[in-house]
């Protein structure tokens, strides 16, 4: 297939007008929902009640419910925390970072994902606050004046990542409400529906799509993208400063914040192709995330799995050059000890099957993006498991290993996780916009005047 | 039907190329108070209005590093000034350490300041009472169509002449749009029942909320900070043991370490005849004799063993430990009543170690020459 790269591709296909998009758009919003959409909340809130059960169960007995014990004192929590946070990172590279690089085709992507970064991070948040055993204590993370007199240790990565984590989510959800406004005023102006009219009239604040208000938010669109870029790559960073700052063999990297921020957009990456996959079928977005997107997508999660992959291979090659005995126990013991299979799933899934994206035929072909989708967020999720507990286990003295086996609380809040993180992504595909309506409207061919000198 | 006020007199244009041309004829012909309504914004539209760039911006830069230097000033205030905790030998300031949260915090507050700045600020949102609103004016330019809307209050304006204009720019619609009179008359109360009646609810709402959880449910399991466990506590009745009992006792026949059985139990005599005081008179032990006589001796014999402590007249009289008894006794006389105790005064021996009690036997033989001291000891 030849390709002719003089013109751009639309963005956008089958030259659709304004009206179609704003009717497309808002459309799964005007419908009630189908027996499919209930069948698949009953799945999701099924899979919450498990988590929630499992962490109701938690609270009461404390965290002895949990596999860990000392020396594995983190395992699945952690874990699964690294992995949600990670999940949040593709929302705001897509969001942010694709936009000061000027990626029209991020358009129709952009919306949804930065929903999936939002509850992404509120699945993570809830990992460290349960992990703590005492929740409602958490406050005592944060620094207020209190009747010991005492700060918190502001040199402590914990508490790095106590701002680093809060920050980000207030700032994905100011970035995502205030990208929302002009379609609450363009649902505000559809609808026909008392309540719904009183809800948006409410969160567009009286939006009235006014050109001297274009122009600050536009500006306001790019400085804010310019403040998230460097805070996504702050965030897994400072994650990985709670694991590279102590003096862990197999933690005690430089490597990790680069490695970290690769893992994260390539998993996050991985997500998204796999629910937008979903997405565009069933409320016939085909035309607006393309199969040029998801191949975009694919180019992307190849970029970044190759880094991982390197990352792999130079953690291997620094522990071998370091000359420490115990630095390289730990990467032997990682491929070859307990939890060898551990170790291998998560090469086979993040390092080799990512590879088939070397071809056009895989990249765009539908199930076989989907199942490595699938295959890398295992795999991802599989590395931080073997970060945490393979160090923690078998670390400096022999007599203080130990072994972890998950037990099924462990399970329960992990499957509750995925439920929490899909009921949401289910509301929220029937209560808002999952595609920007003003954004794709502004990409959409003869979007802008023609002939204006200079101007284009 | 009363009279509406005119607010503006607006055109409907469904092409790009249409409305700019259109903007930019009516900004050469001078209308300053106009405003253009797009469902996107439209590339060039800016410099058609004759717009300046925005200043959002500075205000970014403002905010970023107004949360960034609070956060170093805080971060070094709290540690150095206010509460100095040395954590792991570092010193309590240390700004490689301090980045990522004065970073967390630039982004923070700069990405609040600004939009919050901007919305309400710059845009004076919210604001759902302006006269675009529900016209059908604002259903078309939120939907596909772009509109231009000159206002009544421009110097320029003429009613017949804006219409004219509109249409020879080749408008699809042009419509003038009034101000709602039941906007513009509505006037807020502020003793408005509903409203008086939604206060007494919050208020409700709150302390009740408030009470049961510092007053209740922080009494509850899981919230009691552990204050029920599973485990025996001493004095309470035991479900795990036979005899019922939490504390356990020693299996028969232990020893505690160090444990040396006295002699010389009820015989104050043989105690004198046999015992001698291994304790050197020096300093060092004098100082701790007199630290375990003010701590055990002191509250009813007094800090110079004259019996004079506030004990004295509500209780059997402590002795003095000057009366010519005490001073004839040899030393082992008085490590046994420390040992075993006398009259009302229980034994000391839990509390202090055999060295312990020969240091205070040194230390009241020292109290007893201090009070009866001799001219040769002033030299």
């Amino acid at each position: 297939m030849s390709v002719d790269y003089t013109y751009e591709l639309p963005v956008i296909e089958g030259k659709p007008t304004f009206a179609n998009i704003n009717d497309s758009i808002s459309s799964p919003m005007e419908k009630m929902p189908d027996k499919k959409y209930y069948i698949a909340l009953s799945i999701t809130l099924t899979m919450l009640m498990i988590g929630l059960v499992s962490i109701g169960y938690t609270f009461y007995k404390g965290i002895g419910a949990w596999g860990n014990n000392i020396p594995v004192a983190w395992a699945f929590d952690i874990t699964n925390f690294v992995f949600w946070v990670g999940i949040g990172h593709a929302g705001t590279l897509i969001s942010a970072i694709l936009f000061l690089f000027r990626q029209k085709w991020r358009t129709g992507i952009a919306r949804f994902s930065e929903g999936m970064t939002i509850f992404a991070v509120m699945t993570a948040g809830l990992f460290p606050l349960i992990h703590v055993g005492r929740p409602w204590l958490a406050g005592y993370l944060f620094p207020y004046p209190n009747e010991h007199h005492v700060w918190i240790n502001f040199a402590s990565p914990l508490v790095w990542d106590v701002f680093a984590v809060s920050t980000y989510f207030t700032v994905s959800f100011i970035f995502w409400y205030v990208g929302l406004i002009p379609d609450f005023a363009a649902l505000r102006d559809r609808t026909r529906n008392k309540v719904k009219k009183i809800i948006y009239s409410i969160t567009s604040l009286g939006w009235r799509f006014s050109n001297y208000h274009w122009k600050h938010y536009e500006i306001m669109y790019l400085v804010l993208a310019g403040f998230a870029t460097p805070l996504v790559l702050s965030v897994h960073t400072i994650v990985s400063f709670d694991f590279a700052v102590s003096i862990l063999p197999g933690w005690h990297t430089t490597i990790f914040p680069p490695y970290f921020v690769a893992g994260a957009v390539f998993s996050g990456f991985a997500m998204v192709q796999n629910v937008l996959i979903f997405i565009r079928k069933i409320f016939n977005y085909e035309h607006i995330i393309t199969l040029n997107t998801l191949e975009k997508m694919n180019k992307i999660m190849l970029a970044t799995g190759s880094m991982v992959g390197y990352a792999y291979a130079t953690e291997f090659f620094m522990a071998w050059y370091s000359g420490n005995g115990l630095e390289q126990f730990t990467f032997i013991n990682r491929a070859f000890g307990p939890y060898a299979w551990a170790y291998w799933t998560m090469v086979s899934c993040n390092v080799i099957f990512p590879q088939l994206f070397w071809f056009k035929k895989f990249r765009r072909a539908i199930p076989i993006m989907f199942a490595i989708g699938i295959f890398v967020n295992v795999g991802m999720w599989f590395e931080r498991f073997v970060i945490i507990v393979t160090s923690l286990s078998r670390d400096f003295l022999p007599s203080s290993w130990g072994h972890y086996t998950p037990t099924m609380i462990d399970f329960g809040i992990l499957i509750g996780s995925f439920g929490l993180f899909f009921t949401l992504l289910l509301l929220f595909t029937k209560t808002l916009p999952v595609v920007s309506i003003a954004e794709v409207k502004s990409v959409l061919e003869g979007a802008h005047p023609s002939h204006h000198g200079g101007e284009k | 039907m009363e009279n509406k006020i005119l607010y503006s007199i607006t055109g409907i244009f469904s092409k790009p190329d249409d409305i700019i041309k259109a903007v930019e004829k009516i900004a050469e012909l001078g209308y300053k108070k106009y405003d253009v309504n797009t469902p996107y914004p439209i590339h060039g539209m800016d410099s058609a209005m004759k717009l300046k760039p925005s200043l959002l911006g500075y205000f970014a830069l403002v905010f970023g590093l107004t949360g960034a230097i609070t956060a170093l000033i805080f971060m070094w205030w709290s540690g150095t000034l206010d509460y100095p905790l040395v954590i792991g030998g570092k010193p309590t300031f240390i700004l490689p350490a301090f980045i990522p949260v004065a970073f967390e915090l630039t982004v923070l507050v700069a990405t609040i300041g600004t939009v919050l700045t901007m919305l309400f600020l710059f845009f004076k949102l919210p604001n759902n009472a302006h006269p675009l609103h529900d016209t059908d004016y604002m259903k078309k330019v939120s939907n596909d169509k772009f509109g231009i809307s000159v206002e009544a209050k421009d110097p320029k304006f003429n009613e017949q002449e804006v219409v004219n204009l509109l249409n020879e720019l080749a408008a699809e619609e042009v419509n003038p749009i009034h101000y709602n009179n039941d906007e513009i008359r509505y006037k807020p109360k502020i003793f408005d029942l509903k409203f008086i009646i939604f206060l007494v609810v919050a208020a409700i709402a709150t302390s009740g909320a408030s009470y049961f959880t510092f007053n209740k449910l922080m009494f509850m399991i899981p919230f009691n900070w552990m204050a029920e466990q599973d485990k025996s506590l001493a004095q309470y009745k035991s479900t795990f043991f036979k005899d019922g009992f939490a504390m356990r006792q020693p299996v028969e026949g232990t020893v505690a370490r160090g444990f040396m059985p006295y002699q010389y139990h009820e015989k104050p005599e043989d105690a004198e005849k046999s015992l001698m005081n291994p304790i050197s008179i020096t300093n060092d032990n004098l100082e701790k004799g007199r630290a375990k006589f003010n701590t055990f001796c002191s509250p009813c014999h007094g800090y110079f063993g004259k019996g004079d402590s506030r004990l004295n007249g509500q209780f059997p009289n402590p002795p003095s430990l000057h009366s010519d008894k005490a001073l004839n006794w040899q030393d082992g006389r008085l490590y046994h009543v420390i040992t075993d105790g006398q009259n009302s005064m229980p034994p000391y021996s839990k509390q202090l170690s055999i060295e312990e009690r020969w240091r205070v036997v040194s230390y009241i033989r020292t109290l007893q020459r201090a009070m009866k001291a001799k001219e040769e000891d002033l030299k």
